[in-house]
């Protein structure tokens, strides 16, 4: 299955017309690579017009690409090695969270983040990576014990939100989120923050605190997704484009917002089209971060964490009385 | 001095009949709010339909007489049965912005300001309980439904650092917090953390939070400092919970129990500490004090 958007149907044409002539020109023998050069540099023009042009709509479609790396493809692409803990000792194990130990340039660290599926079973086993309560239990468990241990913690953060359910409502999502943010806050180790794909309120916030806050380059980060901000504005989903655009959701903004510290680039077209590259940058990035803040004291690395919350937010003192007051 | 404690209100909330179930209310329907009569009018129940004399709504608090029901009430009323008079003095208000630009949000703040005389979806200063000084802080539903946005962040950190500061306990009503502010986008999201760690560093400090929960408390307020209390109460009949019961309908296509999300669902499950009625509110927040005082 192969995943193709409207807006990059003229691209594809292309790349399948140069595919075919090499094919041609390979099986007859003919030199046609004045064409091919040619066509190679319009494909590339092409790729250029539309990518680095995508409207936030089509950002949040290329976040939800099938074909996108997950969390644990990330994992096995930049670590060198993974044992993946489970559960929340509690109630069960939420497949819609991963996490564990990985090794990072010689030194263990830990890992959390939502897991989606890659086919319909393994995305019913996974709950299309929509985490319940004991998911979040289990991440925030794994993060006390990287602080118990001196382990950094590499959040990667792809979740459209935290489950809507009965049985999620009733074990206290609100509750279990409130905690993860809290207690993220505070804990003793350098954290790093990455959102790869799709960052959806409080679902990715409960693992969103951290000393970094990265994000690829097609990733989006909202208080709402851009249907259900569609839903309540106009009550209508299908005009989610209008609604991705008004949220300001990139990370072209939220890096203005003072919201995120970097954009990760991926390579042209999407992560999805080469995983390596996108491996090797993602390693980059967390190398450079994690080498910045392993070098901060941690006290003063949590206070910088706590200050940098402190500052978010946009107000003004109201010079004149609202409420009547009396004379005297 | 403030008119709040010496004049009557002039309105009482009367919603419609689809209003009443606490399920039909969601947290992202915040302009689904209330209408508003004048007082002399007669005010219906919404769970047992009796009609109630809105003088005799005074005097219950708001509570139906007969089978108990808790209306909905403004902050601004709400101070009224809780604070000793004449001791509530509110913070520096602060008013919204529009960071994301937002289309049409500065219009609708404006009217909703003179609509409501609220400068945004909270009411907070210092006040006495029952001779207790206290931080307290009260959301209102008329505002945006309730919403959290930077003001509403900010006005709640700034308590509880004026608690930290000043040694004094915290009170938070929720009343009818309703998630997230979404014109603010990922600035009213990233209250959640703002308001989070202000509850963490004043717990490091050693301070006394309740956090009382007023229908309805959902999204992001509920996913942030009101489930951070020391002790977290609720009113009875609240709606309470993370998701809004349509989008839980909606996605898991099943049918909710009848008491979902309610204030006794949560105390069933264990998420609450007490359901506290409107008339004990303040005697229980009184002697709650009375036991944390340092
Ligand atoms: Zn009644």
């Amino acid at each position: 299955m192969s995943t193709v958007f409207e807006w990059e149907k003229p691209l594809v044409e292309l790349e399948d017309k140069i595919k075919e002539l090499r094919t041609f020109i390979t099986d007859q023998g003919i030199d046609f690579s004045q064409e091919l050069t040619e066509l190679e540099h319009k494909a590339e023009r092409l790729r250029k017009e539309i990518y680095e042009k995508l409207t936030p709509w089509q950002q949040v479609m290329m976040a939800r690409h099938p074909k996108r790396p997950t969390t644990d493809d990330y994992v096995k692409l930049v670590f060198d090695d993974f044992i993946e803990l489970h559960g929340d000792r509690t109630y069960r194990d939420d497949q819609a969270i991963i996490g564990g130990i990985g090794v990072f340039e010689g030194e263990p660290v830990t890992i959390i983040g939502p897991q989606k599926g890659r086919d319909t079973k393994e995305n019913i086993a996974r709950n299309f990576g929509l985490p319940h309560p004991e998911g979040y239990r289990k991440a925030l468990r794994l993060m006390k014990q990287a602080e118990r241990f001196h382990r950094p913690i590499i959040a990667l953060i792809d979740v459209v939100g935290a489950y809507p359910g009965i049985e999620a409502e009733q074990r206290g999502q609100g509750l279990v989120i409130a905690e993860c943010i809290e207690q993220m806050s505070f804990l003793k180790v350098p954290i790093i923050c990455i959102i790869t794909g799709e960052g959806g309120s409080g679902g990715a916030l409960a693992i969103g605190v951290g000393d970094r806050i990265l994000m690829f380059e097609h990733a989006w980060y909202s208080v709402i997704s851009p249907e259900m901000c569609a839903n309540i504005l106009w009550k209508d989903s299908s005009r989610a484009s209008e609604a991705a655009s008004l949220l300001k959701l990139t990370p072209t903004y939220l890096l203005q917002f003072g919201i995120i510290d970097d954009v990760i680039t991926e390579p042209l077209g999407g992560a999805h089209r080469d995983h390596n590259a996108m491996g090797l940058q993602l390693k980059a990035f967390l190398r450079r971060y994690l080498t910045e803040i392993r070098k901060i004291p941690i006290d003063e690395l949590v206070a910088q964490r706590l200050n940098r919350f402190r500052q978010i937010g946009q107000f003004q003192e109201r010079a004149l009385p609202n409420l009547e007051k009396d004379g005297d | 001095m403030l008119r709040v404690f010496r004049s009557k209100p002039k309105y009482v909330t009367v919603r419609s009949s689809a209003q009443q179930q606490p399920s039909k209310i969601d947290d992202d329907q915040p302009e689904r709010a209330k209408k508003e009569v004048p007082d002399n009018l007669w005010a219906r129940c919404e769970k047992c339909s009796t009609l109630i004399y809105n003088k005799e709504m005074e005097k219950t608090k708001h509570v139906c007489a007969n089978c108990g029901y808790h209306f909905r009430i403004p902050a601004l009323e709400r101070l009224r049965f809780i604070c000793d008079e004449d001791t509530y003095k509110p913070f520096t208000p602060l008013v919204a912005t529009n960071p994301l630009g937002f289309p049409g949000y500065e219009s609708k703040l404006e009217q909703t300001r003179i609509n409501t005389r609220l400068d945004d979806a909270i009411v907070i200063g210092t006040t006495r309980i029952h001779g207790y000084a206290t931080v307290l802080g009260i959301i209102d539903f008329s505002f945006f439904g309730g919403s959290m946005g930077s003001v509403v962040g900010e006005q709640l950190t700034r308590g509880f650092e004026y608690g930290i500061k000043h040694r004094l306990p915290v009170i938070v009503f929720s009343g009818g917090g309703g998630g997230a502010r979404m014109q603010e986008g990922i600035f009213s999201l990233m209250q959640m953390a703002k308001t989070a760690q202000a509850v963490g560093k004043f717990k490091e400090a050693g301070l006394f939070y309740i956090s009382i929960l007023t229908h309805p408390t959902m999204g992001g307020i509920y996913a942030s400092f009101s489930s951070l209390g020391d002790i977290i109460l609720a009113e009875p009949n609240a709606l309470i919970g993370f998701a809004g019961p349509r989008i839980v309908e909606e996605t898991t296509r099943q049918k909710l129990p009848a008491d979902f999300q309610t204030s006794e669902y949560a105390l069933h499950n264990g998420m609450l500490d007490r359901i506290v009625t409107r008339g004990d509110m303040k005697d229980v927040i009184g002697k709650l004090l009375s036991y944390h005082l340092r």
